[in-house]
């Protein structure tokens, strides 16, 4: 960042900010310089911190009400709907803004996907990222367990036994997550302390990653350089504050909607029983979020492989900075890899609707293609695309094709000279 | 020696020997801090289980609860006996004979974890393509001896240690 240094007008402010320089930091924050052709799409970023803080706050509020106990837990999470005051808005703010906070991630992570966001020099941000997206779903996955539902049991103890897969000490590993021989009160206390330790991990992470992106800058629709700050770029404050500030009171309605009038919508009925170790439910799914993966899961005959299946998915993202190997990043002037693009975000669409169906007939067919056309995609198709592919010539600059109204190279040429 | 090889020094020495008393120093802090998570006292105090098996008839299961998992006890048929050891072990992904999953003298029971050996749901009775248990998570199948015939599970259902206390009483654990 070329910044000219910053001095706060005040004595006092002065004598603070060579102390600790805060009001440095804040002066950075405002004026950051932000690529003027940022799309909708871009303010996810502002959403996703939304999202952490009401989970961080209800959460919080919610800890005062709730009982981690195997016997109490389930009666606690009644007595918040019930009986404390506003308790039943609190929750439902909660577990439907773990939904909103997967929903506003998966768009943020297929915006890096269309415009190249993960490319060099951003492959730090992208890492970062993901780890937070990791902890998101340990931290959902912990909280879904918390109810002690029918739901929280079965989902908990599934997932907990991908771990007994390992071989050799698989078992210890399972019998040492649990502090038990099956899924039971040691877990729910873990659970509970776990559950509230990851959204602070997450917030550092945040911290990191705004700061990775604070090196290079914003990425942007089309994908290249800025080439004259001055240009360019619009000052974060008040430009982009107040379009991220639209943005999530579009998302706050959308919010407010599941949770005023469809609240359990996404949840299942089958967490409203209490859990009970004899009786596994017929029909055991995870939240929709994580529908994808279980798909992935469920399509290998194996169980190895599917757990392994399943984390590669995962861990395959990590990578993807260097086996996409072309150098235009952004997919408006990629033909080939756009249509790609739109095959890939229908086959997870696929692999999430056949992951809440039985495992059986044409579902795990589907889901068996579903999941080779996955890795296809990230191992085979990024990097020949990457070399075949025959790109659309990129604009000189941010602002030719918003200037002139059009991305075409040789107006953006022309008015160059203009200028 | 000659003389170019003396490139170890004492501060290396120093330096070898603190870090390594440092890592155990630092392991055995943090031992106690991961061994915390496993099952403690008042869960092994649970380790074993009584069971009343006279009231079963032949044909007839119970399920119990032992260390938070549920044990079936089937009191077999002798036409399900007979089904069971009728198959090759050719057939059976993790092979194993009937005579070796029951006590001997006591064929009619089949004691075990009613724990889906892939990720560890309750497989339903009576079901299944093999008569004998179908996990509804993720499809497995299971014969009249629990042992796993077609899905995603590795290994046939566990057999728990357990006794005959007297003729009507099974101990488990």
């Amino acid at each position: 960042m070329s910044e000219q240094e910053y001095v706060p007008k005040s004595k006092a402010g002065k004598w603070f900010n060579d102390r600790l320089p805060l009001l440095s930091l804040a002066s950075h924050l405002t004026d950051y310089p932000t690529p003027k052709n940022l799309n909708y799409w871009w303010t996810f970023g502002g959403i996703l911190t939304f999202c952490l803080l009401t989970q961080i706050i209800t959460g919080i509020v919610l800890a005062m009400h709730y009982v981690a106990h195997a016997d109490l837990a389930f009666a606690s999470v009644e007595h918040i709907m019930r009986d404390v005051n506003y308790g039943w808005l609190i929750r439902y703010i909660h577990s439907n803004g773990a939904s909103m906070f997967f929903l506003a991630v998966y768009i943020h992570i297929f915006r890096s996907l269309f415009y190249g966001s993960y490319k060099s020099p951003r492959e730090i941000i992208w890492i970062i990222g993901l780890m937070i997206y990791l902890l998101m779903m340990a931290a959902a996955f912990m909280g879904y367990v918390l109810p002690w539902g029918q739901m929280s049991f079965w989902g908990a103890t599934v997932i907990t036994n991908l771990f007994s897969a390992i071989p050799l000490v698989g078992d210890s590993i399972t019998t040492w997550l649990w502090g038990a021989y099956s899924v039971d009160n040691p877990t729910l206390t873990r659970f509970f302390s776990l559950h509230y330790l990851i959204p602070f991990l997450i917030l550092g992470l945040v911290v990191l990653h705004i700061w990775a992106l604070h090196v290079p800058g914003n990425n942007n629709p089309v994908g290249i350089d800025i080439k004259k700050p001055s240009k360019d770029t619009v000052p974060f404050h008040p430009y982009i504050t107040i379009k991220d500030t639209f943005a999530l009171l579009l998302f706050m309605i959308i919010f407010a909607g599941f949770v005023f009038f469809a609240p359990n919508v996404l949840g299942h009925s089958d967490n409203y029983i209490q859990a009970n170790p004899m009786v596994t439910p017929a029909h055991i799914v995870p939240e929709w979020y994580l529908l994808p993966f279980y798909a992935i899961l469920r399509s290998v005959p194996d169980k190895l492989g599917g757990v392994i299946l399943m984390f590669g998915a995962i861990f395959i993202l990590f990578v993807l900075p260097w086996l996409d190997t072309s150098k235009v990043r952004s997919a408006v002037f990629r033909p080939i890899y756009r249509q790609f693009f739109w095959i890939l975000i229908i086959d997870v669409l696929v692999l999430g609707y056949v992951g809440a169906m039985p495992a059986e007939g044409i579902y795990l067919v589907l889901a068996r293609v579903g999941t080779v056309y996955y890795f296809l995609h990230f191992l085979v198709v990024l990097p020949v695309v990457g070399y075949l592919e025959k790109t659309e010539p990129v604009p000189l600059s941010i602002s030719e094709p918003v200037l002139s109204g059009s991305a075409d190279y040789s107006m953006a040429k022309k008015d160059n000279e203009k200028i | 020696m000659d003389k170019s090889d003396k490139k170890t020094t004492r501060r290396d020495f120093l330096f070898t020997t603190s870090y390594t008393v440092g890592a155990v120093g630092l392991g055995a802090v943090i031992w106690p801090l991961i061994d915390q998570m496993n099952p403690d006292r008042a869960q092994k105090a649970l380790a074993t289980t009584e069971v009343d098996i006279s009231q079963i008839e032949p044909g007839k299961s119970i399920t119990v609860l032992w260390r938070g998992k549920p044990v079936f006890l089937k009191r077999r048929t002798q036409e399900e006996i007979l089904e069971a050891r009728s198959v090759s072990l050719e057939d059976l992904p993790h092979p194993e004979k009937d005579e070796e999953r029951v006590k001997s003298g006591k064929d009619e029971w089949l004691v075990m974890l009613g724990v889906c050996t892939h990720l560890g749901c309750v497989p339903l009775s009576n079901k299944g393509d093999y008569k004998g248990w179908f996990c509804p998570c993720h499809g497995s199948h299971y014969d009249l001896s629990g042992r796993i015939r077609k899905g995603p599970a590795p290994k046939n259902m566990e057999i728990p240690k357990y006794e005959f206390v007297d003729a009507n009483t099974i101990k488990i654990g």
